[in-house]
């Protein structure tokens, strides 16, 4: 089946990302597509590269990254939603006049068309959030 | 919308936005009008709920200057504008809030709380903010 | 065609356990993650309520967070744990799901 997931917290202050990102593996391991992941309100913080959790824990940006490689996953990250709190990737730092950008690798900005689409195009999507 | 957009059209779902959110304690309610109105250019078949703390996003005489906060309550009256028309508001929600219908700022339809469920259940994609 | 409710707060932290029973139709299937597996536990204010629903609906528990909250052993009788992958195939076996956050 055709499944998409969207996250609506950042990491580690709420447990909603690690359950989103369990819940998308278990899907690749059954067999199931993931249409997309779609990170909205704080979960863009899902997709920040600049993240440096203590090295006995669990690295959730890092574990996103290395599913999105090993499966072609789409990680989408909200544009609005990002420009508000400080994601931005090459293309948007140039066109906003920042000297820096954290985009994660494997994750890309988009605009919520993409929510919209992975509703219509998936046969489910599952929200997770506060 | 984009051309890949439109090349894919023709899938017409339900989709049901359920707001259980106050409006301005968390952005939660700003963000998820923000998904509203983008999907009115996808032409799906939308519909809004109301309910629990939800109700007090559509409550009139919201007025936001003293918290130098932006006040997007009006936005829920453009809505109709998107040809988004299908509001619903729970009246269990209101009535544990001391609220009617004259107090919310956009026309509305009343359900019960179990006519909501049936309108739950009745979906293809439920977002909940 | 029936759906997925999922509730990941606290019974005693806010109202989407309530508002979830309040909603849910016979048929239909509820899954507590997160703090929500507080809510599947004995001997708690709204044990009842959840037992008493328990006849019309299938209420699971994802087994990862009922152990790292030491909730193990506590389940009322007839919560049904699932691992992540249970959790996925709740998810496909209901026309749709609706998080109660």
């Amino acid at each position: 089946m055709k499944l998409a997931v969207l996250v609506n917290e950042g990491p580690y202050t709420h447990q909603a990302s690690d359950t989103a990102y369990l819940f998308t593996r278990a899907a690749l391991e059954k067999g199931h597509e993931i249409f997309r992941v779609f990170f909205y309100h704080d979960g863009v913080n899902n997709g920040t590269r600049l993240t440096v959790p203590p090295q006995d824990d669990r690295n959730i940006v890092k574990r996103w990254t290395e599913l999105a490689e090993k499966h072609k996953l789409d990680l989408v990250v909200c544009i609005a939603a990002a420009q508000r709190r400080g994601i931005l990737d090459e293309n948007e730092a140039k066109r906003q006049g920042k000297d820096a950008n954290n985009i994660a690798p494997g994750f890309r900005i988009s605009g919520l068309g993409q929510l919209i689409e992975a509703g219509i195009q998936a046969d489910r999507l599952v929200t997770f959030g506060d | 919308m984009t051309d890949e957009m439109m090349e894919e059209g023709g899938k017409i779902k339900k989709f049901l936005y359920i707001n259980r959110k106050a409006p301005h304690g968390t952005i939660y309610a700003l963000e998820s009008l923000e998904v509203v109105l983008i999907s009115a250019a996808f032409e799906q078949d939308v519909s809004l709920a109301f309910i629990d703390d939800g109700v007090y996003e559509i409550v009139k005489g919201q007025d936001t200057k003293g918290a130098e906060i932006k006040n997007f309550s009006p936005t829920y009256r453009a809505l109709e504008g998107y040809d988004i028309e299908k509001l619903y508001v729970e009246k269990e929600s209101m009535d544990a809030r001391g609220l009617t219908e004259k107090d919310l700022l956009v026309p509305v339809k009343v359900l019960t709380a179990k006519e909501m469920a049936d309108l739950m259940e009745s979906q293809d994609v439920v977002m909940s903010f | 065609m029936t759906m997925l409710h999922t509730i990941n707060k606290s019974p005693f932290e806010r109202n989407a356990f309530d508002s979830c029973l309040t909603h849910v139709k016979k048929g239909s299937a509820i899954l507590l993650i997160e703090d929500g597996v507080y809510g599947a536990t004995q001997g708690t204010a709204g044990a009842t309520k959840l037992a008493a629903a328990m006849k019309d609906v299938a209420v699971y528990a994802l087994q990862a967070d009922v152990e790292m909250r030491g909730m193990q052993g506590r389940l009322i009788d007839g919560v049904k744990l699932v691992d992540y992958g249970g959790f996925v195939d709740l998810v496909t076996q209901h026309q749709n799901t609706q998080a109660w956050l």
